[in-house]
């Protein structure tokens, strides 16, 4: 089903002339009312009207993640905060997390971008959808709630987290469709497994998954494991949530970027400079709608590729690969964006904590864990359990409390971390991760 | 303020014969669509015929958390599941929980009633409200946020928990609403000094506290604490979640229940009958314009009185105390609601065979704790520390799984539990949560 | 050639431990080796006696929690090294120790060392193949 099929299957000549028109508007709009945007614009010398055509893009400015840390928290908002209803934020408390905002209207386009991502995915109004994203400041829950409520379907909140509670709803409830993270479909499978149930027995139907990246193989695993149709979806908070691009049942090859509020880019993430469809390199949206925040050339640091084909399920929006790699040092942990040093600023805010840790995430079974292991000096050693347990205790607690997610510090005897170049080496990342980009672009 | 003008200052006799139209249709509805409901009512021997008036309305027979228990999960809705947009879930005496049920309208409604009480707070349009109550099946945070999209006030999602995050947030942010339980107001607080901010110096000008009980002590703490007017709400998810009273900003005294949607009756817990205005008793509530889920005479278990008097507000709606105690065993931890035998299950199912156990409920600083204290019998005994921390650990993983709260686990020795006539008493709760009451 | 060895469950308070060594003492039970694991909120004491059965019996009487395990006893030579010899091979083998603790016999200059394994039956044999001498239950009561 295609929820808007006026703009999804738009023809591509005429999508072109309305991304022009939106893109003038909301370029005429930032200039005016956004400070840094102006100051930008101005030291790179060019003006709203001199972009002339959607080529001449490549004109303007990037924006990137250090323009929200310097302009924390509202700055790079183009209203009055009377006309933002929400805000969202990216997690943890070290360093300036990521602001943004959104007016009535912001809200009523995000709700009927999902609800497409939604229909696109095989939702239908008479299904039951269980919602295993976490709530809250993190846009994945909120996002797709608001798109099930548009498209008519019966939501169920449960949140993140508890497994088997999950579960039982999922049973009891008549679960059809379930949204979360890849990973997570995988450990309802194993949980269902151990609770003997047979995933033949349950109504699901549907399954679909983002905020981490994921691969084939695990798609055909989670169908295979929960038989369902499983169906990717992409977006992040700075430029809406979920939302901005979504997979097609029909094909389920590559995400159909909503071109209509999003102007889409690859670019050499070395040079900046922009790549030609079919080659890989680091996605740039421009968001053409927003009001709350607008972002212009917004840099996402994920390696994608983007490219136009006829789909099957007739829509004819251009397609980006699933995004495999970032072009930082960015780890996704259960769908939560972690950078190692807000670890490193997390340790140091601890009285004695040493300096020397590792970062070593795997999969335990399918769920991303994610330890600290830390070298106990001998200010950090106590003879009594649990002092040293109280230790161990008031850093899993700061670390958590930091970076919002759960942790396990292990303490670790001194100079056993494994080093290069005289510091430990920050991040072990056992996960079996998509890497199917050229070497040149990932760094680490 | 008043939100909507027209429903909040209708005279009582319109009212009241608005509430008969209303509770008339419900019952009727129920009767056609519920099946628990007309075998309840033939029972009874009553017709939806037999209400001609409002006070007809004690002849229908309540209706209890048993009951929706039983007619798990979906029995107790009065339209096709087709038509409801959204589920939610609080707990049960049991592993199941109690399904709640809305349609599109109910929604509506919910949001409205929230809108009422955010409005009564003192919230506008131009305030960003800190919504830190747990958003999920738990109905407080979706509650309070889209009340606050009605009114077109900015909302922080924050949802419970990242005390530190709260507070870096409530600053830099500029909140000047807070919505959470009234305890951990408290101890928000405590972490902001502990961070070096004032709470008095933060723009916060009003907190709206429910989904645990509290005193006026606790109220003064935190007006004087945080500088602001703390507002009390009530609700349950049974009924709609919050949003079924709430304190005006003007008195502060007593919560106008929204009487165009509820219709709230006071009895004798023992007996059931119906007490008079003024006496405490027993909550009961039946819902007049709920689509989905109707719940006819529901018994909150909830103990409070009802207070006619008008108001300095101009509400003609009645008002409730605040809520002095329980008629049934139910805790509420840090606005998580958990019945005792809750915790007995999760024991048996974790080892096999059920230990002798003792729940302990503090409030240590401004949280509450849950400790469970199990008692190391030969049964469960190893000589090794890790099997008996595995042992303990495991437990708290399944109080968390299941019922979503953080307990501790302690291994205590044999028989060191109190025992009354052989039996052991189950709950210690050394809170102090209500002032007054039975 | 295994050792039973008492065990306690002990809550973390003051003078739990006194009222286990009173109520041995009072009933003529010699100690002769015990180690204390501790937690944060409680303890396991492990003890080799003279007469499980009776101590078991009167802790039992007294409300303790108390359990019984079968360990391994080995001496060695009190001297540099002694505890290397013992561990090197067991370890080669992958043999998992779940705890040990010692004492010294001062009148025949060896040390005896209590350990618990993972698996009992492939340790003894590893020991035995090593030529370490395990001491059976009698030798250890009556030390």
């Amino acid at each position: 089903m295609i929820f808007e099929p006026e703009f999804e299957c738009m023809p591509p000549d005429e999508l072109r002339i309305l991304q022009l028109y939106r893109l003038k508007r909301q370029l005429r709009r930032v200039y005016e009312r956004v400070k840094p945007y102006r100051e930008k614009m101005e030291k790179a010398g060019v003006k709203p009207d001199d972009i002339k055509s959607l080529e001449d893009i490549k004109y303007l400015p990037f924006t990137t993640k250090d323009d929200f840390r310097e302009n924390y928290p509202y700055g790079l908002f183009a209203t009055d905060m009377e006309e933002i209803v929400r805000v969202h934020s990216s997690s943890g408390t070290t360093g300036k997390p990521t602001v943004v905002g959104y007016t009535k209207r912001d809200l009523e386009t995000w709700a009927t971008l999902t609800a497409r991502v939604l229909a696109a995915g095989g939702v239908r109004k008479r299904d039951i959808v269980q919602i295993a994203f976490g709530y809250g400041l993190f846009t994945g829950g909120f996002g797709l709630h608001y798109g099930v409520e548009k498209l008519g379907a019966t939501v169920i909140p449960v949140s993140s987290g508890q497994t088997k509670r999950q579960i039982m709803i999922m049973k009891d409830y008549g679960t059809t469709a379930l949204v979360c993270t890849p990973s997570y479909a995988l450990h309802i499978a194993e949980t269902l497994e151990e609770m003997r149930i047979d995933p033949k027995e349950l109504k699901l139907r549907v399954g679909l998954f983002g905020a981490e990246p994921w691969t084939e193989s695990m798609r055909q695993e989670i169908e295979k494991r929960l038989h369902i149709d499983a169906t990717d979806n992409y977006g992040l908070s700075e430029v809406m949530g979920p939302g901005v691009s979504g997979e097609c049942i029909e094909a389920k090859s590559g995400l159909h970027i909503f071109e209509d509020h999003f102007y889409p880019e690859i670019i050499n993430p070395e040079t900046g400079k922009p790549l030609p469809e079919g080659e890989w390199g680091e996605l740039v949206i421009t968001t053409l709608t927003k009001e709350g925040l607008p972002l212009i050339r917004y840099r996402t640091r994920d390696i994608t590729k983007l490219y136009r084909e006829e789909c099957p399920c007739g829509r004819t929006l251009i397609k980006m690969a699933k995004p495999s790699g970032r072009t930082d040092d960015m780890l996704i942990i259960r769908g939560v964006n972690i950078f190692p040093s807000q670890v490193e600023e997390a340790l140091l805010e601890i009285e004695g904590a040493s300096p020397h840790f590792q970062i070593v995430v795997d999969r335990k079974g399918h769920l991303d864990e994610m330890e600290v292991w830390v070298e106990a000096s001998e200010h950090l050693f106590f003879d009594s359990m649990r002092k040293q347990k109280e230790l161990l205790d008031r850093i899993t607690d700061h670390l958590q409390q930091s970076l919002g997610i759960k942790v396990k510090v292990k303490l670790v005897e001194p100079k056993t971390l494994e080093r290069t170049s005289g510091k430990a080496k920050r991040v072990i990342d056992r996960r079996d991760l998509p890497k199917y980009v050229p070497e040149k672009y990932l760094k680490n | 303020m008043i939100w909507n003008d027209e429903m909040e200052t209708l005279p009582r006799e319109a009212l009241e014969a608005l509430q008969l139209k209303r509770l008339k249709q419900v019952v009727e509805r129920v009767y056609a669509t519920v099946p628990f409901y007309r075998k309840k009512f033939q029972e009874a021997g009553i017709t939806p015929d037999d209400i001609k008036s409002l006070d007809d309305l004690k002849r229908l027979p309540f209706t209890t958390k048993e009951d929706l228990r039983e007619n798990y999960p979906f029995g107790m809705f009065a339209v096709p599941l087709k038509q409801v947009v959204r589920i939610h879930a609080s707990s049960g005496t049991t592993g199941k929980p109690t399904v709640v049920g809305y349609t599109k309208r109910d929604i509506e409604t919910w949001s409205e009633l929230m809108a009422r009480s955010l409005y009564a707070a003192g919230v506008t349009k131009e305030d960003i409200i800190q919504n830190a109550y747990g958003y999920g099946l738990f109905t407080g945070g979706l509650g309070v946020h889209y009340g606050a999209e009605k009114i077109g006030a900015t909302v922080i999602p924050i949802s419970g928990g990242h005390s530190k995050r709260q507070i870096m947030i409530m600053k830099d942010f500029g909140a000047t609403v807070l919505t959470c339980t009234p305890s951990y107001a408290l101890h928000l607080a405590e972490v902001a000094e502990e961070m070096g901010v004032e709470p008095r110096s933060t723009i916060l000008k009003v907190g709206i506290f429910g989904a645990e009980p509290w005193t006026e002590e606790m109220r003064r703490e935190i007006e004087e604490l945080w500088n602001i007017k703390a507002i009390d709400i009530y609700g349950l998810s049974e009924i709609i979640g919050p949003g079924v009273s709430i304190e005006c900003e003007e008195a502060q005294n007593g919560l106008h229940i929204f009487e165009d949607h509820f219709i709230p009756e006071i009895i004798d817990p023992e007996t059931g009958e119906n007490l008079p205005y003024g006496e405490y008793g027993e909550l009961v509530i039946t819902t007049i314009t709920k689509e989905a889920f109707p719940v006819i005479r529901y018994r909150t278990r909830d103990i409070t009185r009802l207070i006619k008097e008008p108001c300095i507000c101009g509400r003609t709606f009645v008002r409730m105390d605040r809520v002095r105690g329980r008629t049934d065993d139910m805790l509420i931890i840090r606005g998580v609601n958990v019945f005792p035998s809750q915790i007995e299950e999760i024991l048996i199912s974790t080892k096999g065979v059920l230990p002798h156990y003792m729940i302990i409920v503090d409030r240590e600083g401004t949280l509450d704790t849950l400790e469970v204290q199990v008692e190391v019998d030969e049964k469960i005994f190893s000589d090794e520390v890790r099997k008996l921390q595995q042992l303990a650990r495991k437990i708290e993983q399944n109080i968390k799984e299941t019922i979503g709260i953080s307990a501790k686990v302690k291994l205590v020795e044999p028989k060191t539990l109190q025992r009354f006539e052989g039996k052991a008493r189950r709950v210690i709760d050394k809170r102090k949560l209500f002032n007054g009451g039975k | 050639m295994k050792v039973e060895q008492i065990s306690v469950f002990l809550e973390n308070r003051a003078g739990r431990l006194a009222e286990v060594a009173e109520i041995l003492g009072k009933n003529g039970i010699n100690i002769r080796a015990l180690s204390l694991a501790d937690t944060t909120d409680f303890g396991i004491l492990r003890l080799i006696v003279n007469d499980r059965e009776k101590a078991k019996e009167v802790l039992k009487e007294a409300g303790f929690t108390v359990g019984i395990t079968e360990v391994v006893a080995v001496e060695v030579d009190d001297e540099p090294g002694g505890l290397a010899k013992i561990l090197t091979p067991l370890s080669e083998e992958g043999i998992n120790v779940e705890y040990m603790y010692a004492f010294v016999e001062k009148s025949r200059n060896k040390a005896v060392l209590i350990f618990r394994f993972e698996n009992t039956d492939k340790a003894i044999e590893v020991l035995a193949k090593n030529n370490i001498t395990i001491l059976d239950g009698e030798q250890v009561y009556s030390l």
